[in-house]
């Protein structure tokens, strides 16, 4: 019971989609099309084989200035299998990506956070506000774009009374 | 008939028992709670927009300041991707003095929540104890690295150097002495009767849902789930010492403050076979291209100072790729995903963080729960709010 099973299992169940595979000391990233990452989590999930019924991560990636910018990583874990799987999904400026939230409750906070720095939006969310940074913020921090001091540095701070 | 109608009331963000800056929204229908809503975010730092600016060697001393409680195991956590990302072979002393600090640092941490926790709930003579035991083990970090909340000390390949002369009585003492104080906190907390009254059946989350809501560590165990990262995955030579992962049943609050003393008991049993079985030997890999030269050296020989020029101001070019390595934290699975593009500079540093899955499920605990019992489901979670924010 390995990554390699799971990837074969993936591929009969999917067979139009194309699966980019790939292993970088000993962990296995596998790409998947944006459209099926909802389908492939429900399956990764509860099939009674795999089980990937822990969600550890879910993250954003700003790969600009390549297109489609982001990528969504999904790190998933099996309990039976005691394996990791990590899945990506590229997404570009302005798309959204379905919520696996109802599949893993976790993904609720992680995705409001992809969102609230990135700007990836998720859709079919119950609550898609940001997390970290305040309502009304502007900008998205952790894009490449985006300044590491601040975009307003260098402006003198002048509270409103 | 007088209108009836729900009331909404802020605990926090400053509020000495959300252990933090951490603000709850709360609905309340008389004492009990219809709706909670944690507001989070007042601590951020925004450390991984930072780390994208610093070369791996910067990023340490941020994590430190991750979960300032545990400043070890964070350090831990990011050397090791670090190094998974390098394919660096860590010395086997350095990888039991990992153990060593690891597991010191968590018994630091679990002895903040003791406090914190049973300081809440209203028993505030064990803090006194707590304190006075944490603090001999931040004198030993403090001999060890040169800093008691945040040590910076371990580096990637090893760590900063090799135990100072005469700490390993001192560690020995401790760890002797430990079990004693153990049974001082117990004599105070276990058959209490009000303590028991607070924590028994309070706060309930199921086995199911701890894994669906992402929770970890001493949190998850306490619902029942028997799953370590430590065992799962060993990384620093883990597999070398002999422990226990202890569970609960129920998964209440007192299920979490047995299952964390239990935690401590072996922590301390790892730290004393890690003290025992210490090898001799370097304390860092010899890997030219990240890690720097002896100070010695650097003062006598050009090639080492130049050498030592290159690393501090550039630092290192890892291949290009992506790696994502974990540890055992006090709170939780603590991750590290890093993205390599080939440059000295990380493209992407991504911190799992536990307190903060922990922390979002803490609606799904105490939703339907008298007020009173917030107090003690929060400490029961252990949350750091520096981790959570980052």
């Amino acid at each position: 019971m390995d990554e390699i099973f799971t990837i074969k299992k993936l591929k009969e169940k999917f067979p139009a989609s194309p699966l980019k595979e790939e292993t970088f000391r000993g962990e296995v990233n596998v790409t998947v099309p944006k459209e099926e990452i909802f389908e492939i989590c429900k399956f990764l999930s509860s099939d009674p084989d795999l089980q990937y019924q822990f969600l550890t991560d879910l993250c954003g990636v700003d790969h600009f200035p390549k297109t489609p910018r982001f990528e969504v990583v999904y790190l998933l874990y099996s309990f039976k299998n005691n394996h990791r799987l990590r899945l990506k999904t590229r997404v570009a400026e302005g798309e959204s990506v379905v919520s696996v939230e109802s599949i893993w409750k976790a993904a609720n906070w992680l995705e409001r956070e992809a969102y609230d720095l990135f700007g990836i939006s998720f859709k079919n969310h119950p609550d898609m506000r940001r997390i970290l940074l305040w309502e009304g913020y502007e900008g998205h921090p952790l894009r490449k774009d985006f300044p590491v001091e601040g975009p307003d540095f260098d402006k003198p701070f002048v509270p409103e009374v | 008939m007088a209108e009836t109608r729900l009331m909404t009331i802020n605990m926090g963000p400053q509020h000495p028992a959300t252990h933090g800056v951490l603000r709850l929204v709360l609905e309340l229908d008389g004492e009990v709670i219809v709706k909670a809503t944690p507001d989070i975010g007042h601590l951020h730092r925004g450390v991984e927009k930072l780390a994208e600016s610093k070369t791996y060697h910067q990023v340490i001393p941020l994590t430190d300041r991750l979960d300032y409680t545990n400043a070890m195991g964070n350090n831990l956590a990011y050397v090791l991707a670090v190094e998974k990302l390098l394919g660096i072979e860590v010395p086997k002393r350095a990888q039991y003095l990992r153990v060593l600090m690891a597991e010191l640092q968590r018994i630091a941490a679990h002895l903040i929540w003791l406090g914190t926790h049973a300081l809440d709930v209203g028993a505030m003579t064990l803090l006194f104890y707590n304190f006075r035991e944490r603090e001999e083990i931040l004198r030993i970090f403090e001999e060890v690295s040169g800093g008691r909340l945040t040590p910076t000390y371990l580096r990637i390949g090893g760590v900063s150097k090799d135990l100072p002369v005469g700490i390993e009585e001192k560690i020995k003492a401790f760890i002797e002495a430990f079990p004693g104080h153990m049974n001082e906190y117990e004599t105070l907390l276990t058959k209490n009767i009000i303590w028991l009254k607070r924590t028994k059946e309070v706060g309930i989350i199921s086995k199911k849902d701890v894994i669906n809501w992402g929770v970890t560590g001493p949190t998850m165990r306490g619902s029942g789930v028997k799953w370590d990262v430590r065992k799962a995955f060993p990384y620093s030579s883990y597999e070398d010492f002999e422990f226990d992962i202890p569970i609960g049943s129920v998964g209440d609050v007192y299920d979490r403050y047995t299952v964390r003393l239990r935690e401590m008991e072996w922590a301390n049993a790892i730290a004393k076979q890690a003290l025992e079985k210490l090898p001799k030997g370097p304390v860092i890999a010899d890997d030219p291209r990240v890690v720097l030269p002896e100070k010695e050296m650097v003062l006598k020989d050009i090639a080492s100072l130049i050498r030592h020029f290159k690393i501090a101001s550039e630092g290192f070019q890892p291949p290009q790729g992506e790696v994502y390595a974990s540890v055992e934290a006090a709170k939780g699975e603590l991750g590290f995903y890093i993205v390599s593009d080939g440059s000295n500079h990380p493209l992407r540093v991504r911190i799992r963080p536990p307190s903060f899955l922990n922390l979002s499920a803490l609606p799904r605990m105490i939703e339907g729960s008298l007020i009173a019992d917030v107090i003690s489901t929060i400490g029961s979670i252990d949350i750091v709010l520096g981790e959570i924010d980052r």
